[in-house]
């Protein structure tokens, strides 16, 4: 009965949702009706990670609503890495191909965005802001949408999306989970081969490296500045003194590690790992939901929270397709398109919104949700640590690859 | 023919303006970001700090050592195993039973067959799920090390499974040549046993046949990414996958020494083919005195029944885990330790179809297209060439089989976007072919130049003209090797995964592109529907080329398929 009508207020906020997006839209800006009017027509190529049926189909979505109501065409182009992405603009950049590139919108954050600002491979700044759906962004509460692993965006990328670090484990094999390090570090003692990481410098792996140093640095502060190698030292030694007693006892004595969080994940699955960990606080529901984990899988977050971003989408500088670009990212931005993605049922992910701030009727959508027993709810993800300077990834992935990546 | 000394012909010509083009700008795109050279990247003045920063990579010597032993042991073994399988069994029944089930393996893409063995024989596996836990207690997947071991045994093993088929479709048709089956007959009626028959008389003349596709299968599996990334060790991983994650880095300085690791790739596969060139001279020298010595081995029952074991456990292997994606494709859950899956979904399979149609249509398009160029270029060049030396050309066309891809393709695509071709399907099958015109060439070299010349002279005074004895006599006589090399060259299209991402830009997707986007969430049953997508191109390949001749050489029984 309460399901109902959790269905009937949902389809009701929908509907209020699409009335109040028609009224939004019959007093756009002179500016904004400009960008709606040339990006009519429009075909956008969208590269965006393709490993995850549930978001390309919500991406489908998302594409099919924009051509009937802006008439922007989207393409998903389905990547497996964001960087060769990156490397199809630096080679497009290189033989001064300026205008009509191969990429219009692209799914980014951290180190290839940082990447891609520092060689001049975006947009002018700015853009970002100009959205219309920009002033539901909760700037004040999430830091992390305008400030990408420490660098400002300064509206070069959009945000998109919430991802907080989140560990899951079997509750048919592991019925408490270990909530501090010292527990995880114990219960791989007392479980040898149960428990590994993705090698780093894969995106996750080096993730889990950053979470270990986020929680036991003596100065935390120093992470927030560019590395310095002198203090590396002192500042890694914890973190390498927990790895050391950590990797005899990780799964294959740490001799192997798997390629990926994907792997970690089937892994988990196949019953040879006990715990493994993910950036989408939705991710356990969602493979639950889709089969690809036991429906005995819970999550949870360590104490003292873990590290969490913002994932964004950014126009390189040679897109000939820009405004349809930006018609595109305010779109995703929208509360209609950020209650559905935040659905585990189409894929989980959290808002970048501030639900709060919205309008009555898109409140709602947020608000008739269920999130199922598998996902956290937004007081137990615990407090999020910020991600360090992006200048300490590769000198954690070095010093990893150094003692443990070459037997 | 007589052309010999004069200008170069048009085929030559077109084949060196087609391949040189790409080749120099690849190899360029590799050599001067090697010594320092990206001003993209604000990098433009020559140095050799690249090279100091790869030397001072953790593990380098290791990875280095790893892509040489897995590639080369897994080379040599292959051969092997296809050598003594053929002395052991050829012209038998079982012989004939066996290559019915080997030749369509060969259309399994390196990356489906190696994630099928993985499930095979993972702790988690096929295998360990059959005997667990009734016969062994396990109800948790035991805790041992079998994939990613340090040595690459898993990888080597892989690699092997793979290669075989290759290796003895290449055999086979070397057998095919003339007078093969007298040799047989002759070293029978001398009291020879079979495999000494093989070794002593028929492998010395067949071996000049097989040679160069044991190099190409060194220089690539001594560079293999895809089945490294799955099967082979990680700490630290093979050169090759190593270079892939440096190229793709965010930190993009990193290209410069992922440029450097790439020729040091090349000085890799360049010391494995060099190493097996010594190993062959060496073995030559030892045995050459025995193939005179007039012993019989006349008793090997034992040995030819040792020679069989391989051969079946790589079929059984091979035909297991392509059986095992079969069943994940259908599968939505499939928890340890059941040997079935607990919850199947037919949903995934018709998504996948609806979704994989187009790109496999594209797929189709690329691969029948550079297919076709690069068997025609072949042939024609072969025709115009006549019998002359083709040294200086093989070094360029062979090139882009032995740089390393991920180096080689950064040079390529800037050359195809000046060029105006990036993102086209045009685009795409140019860069195909630089890849598959070196298989083409290689698959029909050595059947034209054995092609019995006398036929030719016979229909040119009886006054035909060349292009007539070309259509008339050597085509028809070719039917067989043409076909087979037409599939070869659409299978290894098929299997491009980078030229495709990297020239395509996003905009030419192929099922291959697609399988690799999709399998990066790590979706098993997805991994496995489109691993049978992409084996359904030159699975078709392989049935057509085995249909056709035996159709229209179905009243010839000269043209049959001796074995």
């Amino acid at each position: 009965m309460s399901r109902l009508l959790a269905v009937s207020l949902g389809l009701l906020a929908t509907f209020l949702a699409s009335v109040a997006a028609v009224a939004q839209n019959n007093a756009p800006t002179a500016e904004w009706q400009a960008t709606l009017d040339a990006a009519r027509g429009q075909t956008v190529y969208f590269h965006a990670w393709g490993g995850e049926p549930r978001i390309n189909a919500f991406i489908g979505w998302a594409s099919r609503e924009v051509e009937r109501d802006y008439g922007v065409r989207v393409v998903h182009v389905k990547v497996s890495d964001t960087a060769s992405v990156v490397s199809q603009v630096l080679t497009e950049k290189s033989v001064g191909k300026d205008s009509g590139g191969a990429v219009d919108l692209i799914w980014i954050n951290g180190e290839n965005f940082a990447s891609m600002k520092e060689n001049g491979l975006l947009a002018a700044p700015g853009w970002a802001q100009t959205l219309p759906n920009w002033q539901y962004v909760d700037v004040e509460n999430m830091p992390t949408v305008a400030i990408d692993f420490t660098v400002p965006t300064d509206g070069q990328e959009s945000p998109w999306g919430m991802a907080k670090l989140v560990f899951m484990h079997d509750s048919a094999r592991l019925q408490t989970p270990p909530t501090t390090l010292e527990e995880l570090l114990a219960f791989a003692q007392a479980n040898p081969g149960r428990f590994t990481y993705p090698q780093p410098p894969n995106f996750h792996g080096t993730t889990f490296l950053k979470q270990i140093l986020a929680s036991t640095a003596p100065d935390p502060a120093l992470l927030s500045r560019p590395v310095d190698e002198t203090a590396f030292a002192t500042v890694t030694a914890p973190l390498f003194a927990y790895l050391d007693a950590l990797n005899p006892v990780l799964w294959h004595q740490g001799k192997a590690f798997p390629k990926d969080a994907a792997h970690m994940r089937r892994l988990l699955a196949d019953g040879e790992l006990d715990i493994a960990f993910s950036f989408n606080p939705g991710d356990a529901a969602a493979a639950i939901a889709s089969g690809e984990l036991p429906p005995t899988v819970r999550s949870f977050v360590p104490d003292g929270g873990t590290i969490g971003n913002t994932h964004f989408v950014a126009i390189p500088f040679n897109s000939s397709a820009q405004e349809g670009a930006q018609v595109f990212a305010n779109f995703l931005l929208s509360p209609m398109a950020q209650s559905r993605k935040r659905d585990p049922e189409f894929w989980g992910d959290p808002t970048v919104l501030n639900v709060a701030s919205l309008p009555e009727s898109d409140r709602a959508l947020f608000e008739a949700q269920n999130l199922g027993p598998a996902a956290l709810s937004p007081q137990d993800l615990g407090p999020v640590l910020p991600e360090p300077h992006p200048s300490w990834v590769s000198a954690l992935e070095d010093a990893w690859s150094a003692r443990y990546g070459s037997r | 023919m007589g052309k010999a000394g004069g200008l170069p012909d048009v085929a030559t010509v077109l084949v060196t303006t087609l391949l040189a083009g790409p080749v120099l700008a690849g190899l360029a795109g590799t050599v001067l970001p090697a010594f320092g050279y990206l001003p993209v990247l604000g990098h433009d003045s020559f140095s050799i700090e690249p090279f100091r920063k790869l030397v001072s990579m953790p593990g380098l010597t290791t990875s280095a050592a790893l892509g040489f032993g897995t590639g080369l042991a897994a080379s040599l073994i292959s051969l092997t195993i296809v050598l003594v399988f053929t002395a052991a069994w050829a012209g038998t029944d079982t012989f004939r039973r066996l290559t019915r089930f080997l030749s369509p393996l060969l259309s399994v893409p390196h990356a489906a067959a190696a994630i099928g063995l993985a499930f095979l024989i993972a702790p988690s596996g096929f295998l360990v799920r059959l005997v667990s836990p009734w016969a062994t207690g396990w109800t948790r997947p035991p805790e041992v090390l079998i994939l990613h071991d340090p040595l690459g045994l898993a990888m080597t093993f892989g690699l092997v499974a793979k290669e075989v088929p290759f290796l003895f479709l290449m055999t086979l048709a070397a057998l095919n040549r003339p007078h093969v089956q007298e040799y047989l007959k002759a070293g029978a009626s001398l009291g020879y046993g079979r495999m000494a028959t093989f070794f002593k008389i028929v492998l010395p003349q067949i071996y000049p046949l097989i040679r160069l596709p044991v190099l190409a299968v060194i220089a690539y599996a001594t560079s293999v990414v895809d089945v490294a990334v799955i099967l082979g060790p990680t700490t630290p991983q093979p050169l090759a996958p190593r270079l892939v994650g440096w190229m793709n880095d965010p930190n993009l300085s990193l290209r410069l020494m992922a440029s450097a690791g790439a020729l040091l790739q090349l000085l890799v596969s360049s010391g494995a083919l060099l190493a097996y060139l010594l190993l062959e001279a060496l073995a030559g020298a030892c045995l050459r005195p025995r193939l005179a010595n007039g012993h019989r081995h006349g008793r090997e029952a034992g040995a030819r029944i040792s020679a069989l074991l391989p051969m079946l456990t790589i079929l059984a292997v091979m035909s297991l885990s392509m059986a095992l994606l079969g069943v994940w494709s259908l599968a939505r859950s499939w928890w340890f330790p059941a040997a079935l899956p607990q919850a199947w979904s037919l949903e995934r399979m018709l998504d996948a179809l609806w979704a994989g149609g187009p790109s496999l249509g594209v797929t189709l398009i690329i691969a029948c297209g550079a297919a076709t160029v690069a068997t025609g270029l072949a042939l024609w060049l072969l025709e115009a060439r006549g019998r002359r030396e083709t040294g200086r050309l093989k070094v360029l066309i062979f090139l882009p089989l032995l740089l390393p891809q991920i180096g080689f393709l950064f040079g390529l695509q800037m050359f195809f976007l000046i060029a105006g071709l990036s993102g086209t399907l045009t685009g795409v099958l140019l860069a195909h072919l630089i890849f598959v015109f070196p298989y083409a060439f290689l698959a029909l070299s050595d059947p034209w130049n054995r092609l019995d010349p006398r036929y030719a002279k016979a229909a040119s005074s009886l006054g035909a003209s060349r292009a007539r004895v070309f259509f008339r006599v050597q085509l028809p006589l070719l039917l067989r090797p043409v076909l087979v090399t037409f599939a070869v060259a659409a299978a290894v299209s098929t299997g491009q995964y980078l030229p495709t991402l990297m020239i395509g830009a996003g905009r030419v997707v192929t099922v291959t592109t697609e399988s690799v986007a999709l399998a990066s969430g790590g979706n098993r049953q997805i991994a496995a529907l489109y691993a049978l997508l992409q084996l359904a191109v030159p699975l078709a390949g392989f049935t057509l080329a085995a249909l056709v001749p035996a159709l229209a050489f179905r009243n010839r029984a000269a043209m049959r398929l001796e074995r």
